[in-house]
């Protein structure tokens, strides 16, 4: 599990001087950021049709292809995933589906599961 | 120079996951993929623009390199006082480490605002790189024009309308007027296969001196695309050769992709609705005509100065 | 053994830049400023200093190339004046919001239009929001220690704020005048290394600078530089009690020059003061209780002590070297504030002088006393030497 950021802890500051100096912000607090929210439609990926080409992987602005440690794809890291259909597109083996969001969240969800 | 994307996955990007840029935008694939084959640790100096708001919406930094903004005009001379404090302290033992310096600027704060302090940056043969990432238009304030936005454009500052058919004027040659510096490493490229842009820019950021990478992005909001077409376009805009994707090493020319049709510049135009107005009524008969004599002849100038020719 | 020698208000400054040493000096020329990177520059030709010297394009790409190397780490000096640091302008919050500790020396030249290249404090005046610390040198002697003060005061911890170590563009710049300089160790070991906080160039530990904030944060982060200015009031002292130990020299943040039991004060900044402090001698030798109130420390300004110095004085006026356009002139706003919030109705009359280098001459010294003793005050700015 990535460690998801630590100025997200900082939340609303109860007063000015809880506010780092200068404006500065630290770390990859943006991990924190849960961007998948964003999302109308979202990638299904199927393992089988999948040759880990990594050409999604690397065209991802998001880098939401999870792979392993051996440049193998293993899934979509939907807590970033916004949706763009760019990995579906590119894929050479039609590996990878968009589908309606509102299938997998939201009232009557949970039919097709990711 | 060969990357091999394998290679990477396991490779932490500079830019995290959880930045705001739009589904499908250019620029976050564009640093991805530029920043990927560069090994030592880079500082980043970011101008004004979709890249440096979306990835710093305080206090979620998407950075996971020190990165400093000031503000539009300016990364030229920002780049350089990273750099010039980075020599200072090695020079006096304070630091010990390689550090690279990389500037991202849009081409608004690259060919119009920012164009003094970047040329003052190259002139002072500084040891960085600059990224331009052109997406054509001033985006982040709703796509007014810019010089790099292409002729016949609608941008919200150049519309189309009854009186006009968008932008009048070509884009500015910036990556002419960069290699003008005579610095070691121009280059000029696009998302359009899997490692080009992280070729050129991982051979820009190890060449010592000041080096250039304008990279075409599209923008999915106002190039008015499906935001899943990112390569598709940048393909196109390199098959049409409306944007020829070359380097200048040490001032020798060389072309780095040649299509292999001649492909009509409407295949580029049409996909996106800020040309839409291109293709309704006789009137945009005779821009498109233009904007085609255009690229034919810039195509020619760059195949002479590369000293190429092009059967097709 | 400090030694002593002729020299100018430029390059006074520029050899205590060149004791310092910083490690980044990026600066543009313009006039009256010019001397001091031009001097600095030929140090670097002969190796007196190993700065790195940045030869940059304009002033707007000195001021962001001072902040990003001071972000990065590096100990940063650079100076301009009149258009060059209007230039700037767009940037100075910026240094201020970073908290970077640069130490700049501004030669007071007007703005233009009309172009003129001789002094007056619009430049300066200018900037008094820009979060910067705004100290105003009488002579070459206070603009060379108040550079190297300026070091210890702008990296103080609690201060972490950018200084403006003002002196008038020809008058104090380019006089030439007896200054006493340390040793070159005596500099060295005053100001010391620099310990930067949050350096940009520490890849381990990356920092964001200048994010984008929203309205949730802006304002507590505008609110810590204010808290930082209130800091300088506090440790001020103590960082010129320690320059005093190894020059003999106190700077005060106010100069009072018999102001004690003064009736009547003029308040005045940088090398007017020493016409001021003339004419004051004078009448006191006919008995009138004049004095002389130097604002050397303008930002972060000191109100309550103004108020003390000011409180007996039957009347007062302020001489401002810049307008404020259809306001009150900047340092009369000042005092009348101050006034006013100590709650004392004392009359002061704002009076505007030396625009564009109009000489100052002790007789309009000698007749705003003799207005001020014989009650001539309004609240109507005055303009002395203005052909009317």
């Amino acid at each position: 599990m990535k460690d998801r950021g630590n100025s997200a802890e900082m939340g609303k500051p109860k007063k000015w001087q809880d506010v780092p100096m200068g404006g500065i912000a630290f770390g990859s607090s943006a991990e924190a950021v849960e961007t998948g929210q964003w999302r109308s439609m979202r990638p299904v990926w199927d393992g089988e049709k999948c040759i880990s080409c990594l050409l999604c992987w690397n065209q991802c602005p998001d880098r939401s292809i999870l792979t392993d440690g051996n440049g193998k794809v293993t899934g979509i890291d939907t807590f970033y995933c916004k949706g763009c259909g760019i990995c579906a597109h590119i894929c050479p083996k039609k590996a990878i589906e968009m589908r309606p969001e509102s299938e997998f969240t939201g009232p009557g969800a949970g039919a097709k599961g990711e | 120079m060969a990357i091999r994307i394998k290679d990477f996955t396991e490779k932490e990007s500079p830019l995290t996951n959880g930045h705001r840029m739009c589904p499908g935008c250019g620029a976050p694939t564009a640093v991805h993929q530029g920043l990927m084959g560069v090994e030592s640790p880079v500082v980043v100096v970011n101008a004004t623009g979709c890249l440096e708001v979306s990835t710093t919406v305080y206090p979620f930094s998407s950075w996971r390199v020190p990165w400093i903004h000031t503000a539009f005009e300016n990364a030229g001379a920002g780049v350089s006082g990273v750099e010039a404090a980075y020599v200072a302290l090695k020079k006096r033992g304070k630091i010990d480490k390689e550090i690279k310096f990389v500037a991202f600027g849009g081409d608004g704060g690259t060919y119009d605002i920012g164009l003094q302090s970047l040329s003052g940056a190259l002139e002072r043969g500084q040891d960085f790189t600059y990224i331009c990432y052109n997406n054509g238009g001033y985006m982040n304030t709703g796509a007014q024009r810019s010089s790099a936005t292409p002729k016949g454009a609608n941008a919200t500052t150049s519309p189309a309308g009854t009186a006009s058919a968008g932008k009048p004027q070509k884009p500015k040659d910036l990556t002419a007027i960069v290699e003008a510096h005579h610095i070691p490493y121009v280059a000029q490229t696009t998302l359009f296969n899997a490692t080009d842009v992280a070729e050129k820019v991982k051979r820009a950021v190890e060449t010592p001196g000041p080096a250039f990478v304008n990279i075409l992005v599209p923008c999915v909001l106002f190039w008015g695309i499906d935001p899943s077409l990112q390569q598709d376009i940048c393909k196109l805009a390199a098959d049409t050769r409306f944007w020829p994707v070359y380097e200048v090493v040490d001032g020798v020319w060389k072309l780095t992709y040649k299509p292999k049709k001649r492909v009509p510049i409407e295949e580029f135009l049409k996909p996106q609705a800020r040309f839409r107005h291109l293709f309704k009524g006789d009137g945009s008969k005779a821009m498109l005509e233009e904007i085609q004599a255009d690229v034919d002849a810039d195509w020619q100038v760059i195949l002479d100065r590369c000293g190429e020719t092009w059967e097709v | 053994m400090p030694r002593r020698e002729i020299t100018s208000g430029n390059w006074a400054f520029a050899e205590a830049m060149r004791q310092i040493n910083p490690d980044v000096v990026a600066a543009y020329p313009i006039t009256p400023s010019t001397d001091i990177p031009m001097k600095f520059a030929d140090f670097v030709a002969n190796g007196k200093v190993d700065t790195n010297f940045v030869t940059v394009e304009s002033e707007h790409s000195a001021i962001t190339a001072s902040i990003t190397a001071s972000a990065a780490g590096a100990r940063v000096m650079t100076a301009s004046s009149a258009n060059g640091v209007a230039l700037m302008h767009e940037i100075f919050p910026i240094a201020g919001c970073f908290r970077t500790p640069i130490v700049f020396g501004l030669v007071n030249r007007c703005i233009g239009a009309p172009i003129n290249i001789h002094c007056d404090h619009s430049d300066s005046m200018a900037e008094r929001d820009a979060g910067w610390i705004h100290l105003y040198c009488e002579d070459a002697q206070e603009a060379y220690d108040t550079a190297i003060l300026a070091i210890r005061l702008a990296e103080h911890k609690d201060v972490l704020s950018p200084v403006f170590v003002c002196q008038d563009g020809f008058i104090t710049s380019h006089g030439f005048e007896p200054v006493e300089i340390l040793e070159d160790s005596t500099v060295k070991a005053f100001v010391g290394e620099r310990d930067a906080d949050f350096p940009l160039l520490d890849v381990d530990n990356p920092v964001t600078y200048g994010s984008f904030a929203m309205s949730e944060y802006y304002f507590e982060i505008k609110r810590q530089q204010v808290e930082a200015m209130k800091n300088v009031l506090k440790v001020y002292d103590g960082v010129a009690k320690d320059y005093e130990a190894v020059s003999g020299r106190f700077y005060p943040k106010l100069d009072r020059y018999r102001t004690e039991d003064a009736d009547f004060i003029v308040v005045v900044m940088s090398s007017a003061s020493g016409v001021v402090k003339d004419v004051v001698d004078e009448l006191r030798e006919q008995g009138i209780k004049a004095g002389c109130l130097r604002v050397r420390m303008f930002r972060p300004f000191p109100a309550d002590e103004v108020a003390e110095i000011l409180a007996g004085a039957k009347a007062v006026a302020v001489l401002d070297r810049a307008l404020s356009i259809g306001g009150t002139a900047p340092l009369a706003a000042e005092i009348k504030s101050a006034l006013y919030d100590c709650g004392k109705n004392i009359p002061v009359q704002s009076c505007v002088y030396g625009l564009g280098g109009r000489d100052f001459f002790p007789q309009y010294a000698r007749e705003l006393f003799m207005d001020l003793a014989a009650g001539k005050v309004s609240r109507e700015e005055r303009y002395l030497g203005l052909l009317e």
